[in-house]
């Protein structure tokens, strides 16, 4: 009798290298987008006033202090229920990229403010213009600054849009899940994904411990 | 928008909501004191040159920090089954939790501790303080200020985490919102409800520790 499971073959490296290709997607758009809302976040917060950073502050604060799943399925409940559902993979990028851009923004922040008030007033007595201090002064200096905690963000981000497989987006994780119920070999499965996600974070990690070792000196 | 919301069957699953959060609270309230006194030997052996000890400690290290969290908790749940291991949730989610804290507080002890200079410890030495008075008045004083808001971290992103128990059925927080929500299909609002009890959990646990640390170092950083 045949058995009601199929193993493992040959034939499945396509299914999990869709998997693997979602993931990098959906990573790399949450990198790029949350970069982008992230520096211009990061630089209002630094740049105005307390009422503007307050409210900024709150809306950072929820993102920041519920779980990323909860923010995930309720999301996406939320615009089936008022009449709007979205493609996994479009709901999966933007609460993604909202959370990726609350840790975004603080690491900019703190890269904008970490460039010292005088250099800011000696770039101006040299008859540069506000925007000019930005470009030239404040923005090469402070994103320097916070390159290794820009990379360990990212990285956490890889390592989070596993979750959006909750919401039904095919990435690495899900598809391996699939897997898995079919074959009933969770070990090997489980342990090609994981070599997958160190694959890609170790050299990231690595190099960003580097860096960070380079500059403190 | 034509939802309309149902609070009354929310309130009547209070009390059962409630117990989830009890549960999230006490799994990384026991994740983290397991991590921490794993951690602390990790980091011994890290600094340590026994070579097998030092090797341990580094890949745990190194894994624990580059797979994401819902991997090792399937690992725990779903992986070790390969072994004949059947945990339960919620033992598969705090050895994960206990797995993931370890690896990331093991830097973090590490960097403390490297971060006060041998020269404090010769100093104590030669003005006759024995080592365990070292530690206890010199080394130890500094080092936890250092670790202090590091682990507070943790802390709350363990409890963010635990969050993961609703995908192998533990009835923790947002297991038990799943749970009550497939029951009654009412989603939002249970999950609305769930994501408020995750933000009062974690500013709660951010304004103690805030007030601790007042108390503890008195104004200093």
């Amino acid at each position: 009798m045949n058995s009601l499971f199929t193993p493992l073959s040959w034939n499945d490296t396509g299914f999990i290298l869709t998997g693997v290709m979602n993931t990098v997607t959906i990573s790399v758009v949450a990198i790029v987008l949350g970069t982008l809302l992230g520096l211009v976040v990061g630089f209002t917060r630094a740049e105005s006033s307390k009422l503007v950073n307050t409210l900024f502050g709150g809306v950072l604060d929820i993102l920041r202090s519920v779980p990323l799943i909860i923010q995930l399925i309720l999301f996406s409940t939320f615009v089936g229920a008022i009449g709007y559902p979205l493609d996994p993979f479009v709901a999966g990028s933007i609460i993604l990229s909202l959370y990726t851009m609350a840790f975004m923004s603080e690491v900019f922040r703190s890269g904008f403010e970490s460039v010292h008030q005088s250099m800011r007033t000696s770039a101006r007595s040299l008859g540069m213009t506000y925007w000019q201090t930005i470009f030239y002064i404040r923005l090469p200096i402070g994103l320097r600054a916070v390159f290794p905690s820009w990379l360990g963000v990212s990285l956490s981000v890889i390592k989070d849009s596993a979750l959006v497989s909750v919401i039904g987006y095919m990435e690495l994780l899900r598809t391996s899940d699939q897997l898995i119920s079919r074959t009933q070999q969770p070990l090997e499965i489980l342990i090609g994904v994981g070599i997958f996600y160190f694959i890609i974070s170790y050299p990231l990690s690595s190099y960003g411990r580097y860096v960070e070792r380079k500059m403190a000196i | 928008m034509e939802y309309e919301f149902h609070w009354n069957v929310v309130f009547q699953t209070m009390p059962e909501l409630l117990n989830g959060a009890f549960v999230t609270l006490h799994v990384s309230v026991l994740a983290m004191l397991l991590g921490i006194v794993i951690a602390i030997l990790l980091a011994i052996a890290k600094m340590n040159n026994s070579k097998p000890f030092c090797y341990v400690a580094t890949v745990w290290v190194e894994i624990a920090r580059n797979t994401p969290a819902l991997f090792q908790i399937y690992m725990a749940y779903f992986g070790l089954g390969a072994f004949g291991i059947h945990l339960s949730p919620y033992v598969a989610v705090l050895s994960a939790l206990v797995f993931i804290n370890a690896g990331y507080l093991t830097e973090t002890f590490r960097g403390g501790f490297q971060s006060i200079p041998s020269t404090q410890y010769s100093a104590s030495k030669s003005l006759g303080m024995t080592s365990i008075q070292v530690y206890r008045y010199i080394i130890l004083p500094q080092m936890l200020r250092r670790i202090y808001h590091p682990m507070t971290n943790q802390f709350v992103w363990s409890i963010l985490m635990s969050s993961l128990g609703i995908l192998v059925g533990m009835s923790e927080l947002s297991g038990t919102t799943q749970r009550l929500q497939s029951l009654s299909f009412r989603t939002l609002e249970f999950f609305i409800v769930a994501a408020v009890m995750y933000f009062v959990i974690t500013k709660l646990v951010l304004i103690s520790s805030s007030l601790l640390s007042r108390r503890l170092f008195k104004g200093e950083v």
